[in-house]
């Protein structure tokens, strides 16, 4: 299927600059988070840099990890969903540790 | 709900167990093991890690709520429901195709129902209410860390991330979820095995409720549930939407390593769907209220973890309980009726003063004897078949393409025979005949 452009009338069309509809922004703004200080999940990046695949950029739902132009990968854990998939398609031993934020804090679904 | 702000204080010595149980999580599986024990007399603390009951948690989805009937009786009358599902559908797609076979029921929306659609920060929370008023004690905001072992290297309890959080129990119930870290740390569940986990993204889309009955053919309070197959551009899963009071709830379901290997983000395939002839006019006008994601466990009966140990169970999405078996889709009861059974078996575990493996050891052989685990006995190939590559990517352009050439008027060619016609499509998607009696064969052996 073609992932260009949005059916006339559906109300999906695509403005100037967004992504068929709404901006990732956007979407992500519909989502409440309550940030710790504590980043949750931590990248080693110099792992990162021997990985040719990079699952977790494309995989991860709230497109939280970003590559750098030195190889390496790029990570912000505020706006976490803490769904698991990075740990899971991650497969370089030590790249990604992953635990739950803070009693209380994190992503609060309220539509779930 | 009463929102507890202090761990309680463990008792007079550090070596005693301050509860019969600790669960962990308080969603449906752990609010059910709760109530369950507190029912039945039993000191239960209920740790949550979220504010509140469901805010970690996302589903599609619809709840059975057969297996509340024992312990909630007349539940349809408090519970909070959104919709009552009277239509279910599945559809199979093509990027400009689809088929549905579309079954309606009005006995589904009368009492006691069959399924319902519920969001979940209402749903968890009213069962965990349940819980409480049966005597649990619920402790929110709260991380379980890591278990306590005794110098035995028995579980006697877990660590919090409060001070002074240590909760000492008999048994911990290990109820937190799909990536429940407290199974792994117990060495019962493998680390990351992502070829038995699903990613489910979802948008809950506002939309008039009377908008939503016109469009739908639904009257008040009734719901319709739409499966989809073939609208993932190949990557194992599939497509849902379910019917909320004045939502609507559409996403996809998405094999992991499926999803890694395509370099696909996911939103890209909600965009997908929302913008298909078949749905589109559904959605007309809708707008986005709340993006969600959250992991499946949907390898089946041969993905399970070892449920038991000395000093704990493991329940609910952390035992792999979410039935996905094509067909049937279903979680928030199988986590409920393993929960029940944690409870059950933790009591008897305590009255028999023996909290090892063997003395929990009850808890599988009741979940063997009902639903929970003979549904997925009986399912266990199903996960494998659902996810295969000619159900996923050939079959339902070729069953669109079967219909289309049934019903395509090509006067004045003369119509073809269903044999020429079946021949002809099937070869057009690389399918041999005798793959597709082979497949029907192997469907019934699943589903049988």
């Amino acid at each position: 299927m073609s992932a260009a452009g949005g059916v006339p009338g559906s109300g999906h069309e695509v403005p100037g600059g967004t992504w068929r509809g709404i901006s990732f922004e956007d979407r992500m703004s519909t989502v409440e988070f309550r940030v710790g200080e504590r980043a949750h999940i931590t990248v080693d990046s110099d792992v990162c840099r021997s990985c040719t695949t990079k699952a977790c950029v494309t995989a991860c739902p709230a497109n939280l990890f970003a590559p750098t132009s030195e190889g390496g990968i790029l990570f912000n854990y505020e706006e976490c969903f803490e769904c698991g998939t990075c740990y899971m398609v991650c497969n370089h031993e030590g790249a990604i540790t992953w635990t739950y934020p803070d009693g209380g804090l994190g992503v609060v679904f309220h539509h779930g | 709900m009463g929102k507890a702000d202090v761990v309680p204080t463990p008792g007079v010595s550090s070596d005693t167990p301050a509860f019969d149980a600790v669960v962990v999580g308080a969603g449906p599986a752990g609010s059910a093991t709760a109530l369950a024990l507190a029912r039945a007399g039993r000191s239960v603390v209920l740790v949550e890690r979220g504010p509140f009951p469901g805010s970690k948690n996302v589903y599609g989805g619809v709840v059975y709520g057969r297996v509340l009937d024992e312990v909630v009786p007349g539940w349809w009358n408090e519970v909070p429901v959104e919709r009552w599902v009277v239509r279910r559908s599945t559809m199979m797609m093509t990027g400009t195709q689809s088929l549905a076979v579309d079954y309606r029921s009005a006995a589904w929306g009368e009492a006691p129902y069959n399924g319902m659609t519920t969001v979940r920060s209402r749903f968890d929370n009213w069962l965990a209410t349940k819980a409480v008023e049966a005597g649990a004690q619920l402790v929110t905001s709260t991380v379980a860390t890591g278990l306590l072992r005794d110098g035995h290297g028995r579980i006697v309890g877990v660590r919090t991330d409060r001070d002074q959080g240590e909760l000492r129990a008999n048994v911990v119930v290990a109820c937190d979820g799909v990536n429940s870290l407290l199974a792994k740390e117990a060495g019962l569940m493998a680390p990351a095995e992502a070829s038995h986990h699903t990613l489910g993204v979802k948008e809950v889309l506002d939309l008039p409720g009377h908008v939503i009955d016109e469009r739908f053919g639904l009257r008040r309070d009734e719901g319709v549930d739409i499966e989809m197959l073939g609208c993932t551009r190949g990557i194992p899963g599939g497509g849902f939407l379910y019917t909320n009071s004045d939502t609507v709830s559409l996403g996809v379901v998405l094999s992991l390593p499926h999803l890694a290997e395509a370099k696909v983000r996911p939103e890209e395939l909600i965009a997908d769907l929302k913008n298909h002839p078949s749905v589109a006019p559904y959605l007309r006008g809708a707008t986005l209220r709340e993006y969600a994601a959250h992991l499946i466990p949907e390898g089946g009966y041969d993905t399970m973890p070892t449920m038991v140990t000395d000093g704990m169970l493991v329940a609910g999405d952390a035992a792999a309980m979410t039935l996905a078996a094509g067909l049937w889709l279903e979680g928030v009861n199988f986590a409920i009726g393993s929960g029940l059974a944690a409870g059950r078996a933790v009591d008897r575990a305590i009255a028999a003063g023996d909290c090892s493996a063997k003395g929990l050891a009850s808890y599988r052989s009741d979940l063997e004897g009902q639903f929970v685990l003979a549904d997925h006995k009986r399912f266990r190939k199903a996960p494998a078949l659902v996810l295969s590559e000619r159900i996923q990517q050939r079959y339902p352009g070729l069953i669109c393409d079967l219909v289309d050439g049934m019903f395509t008027v090509t006067n004045p060619v003369p119509k073809p025979g269903g044999v020429r016609l079946t021949r002809s499509v099937a070869a057009k998607h690389g399918v041999k005949l005798r793959q597709l009696a082979a497949d029907t064969v192997r469907a019934l052996r699943v589903f049988g």
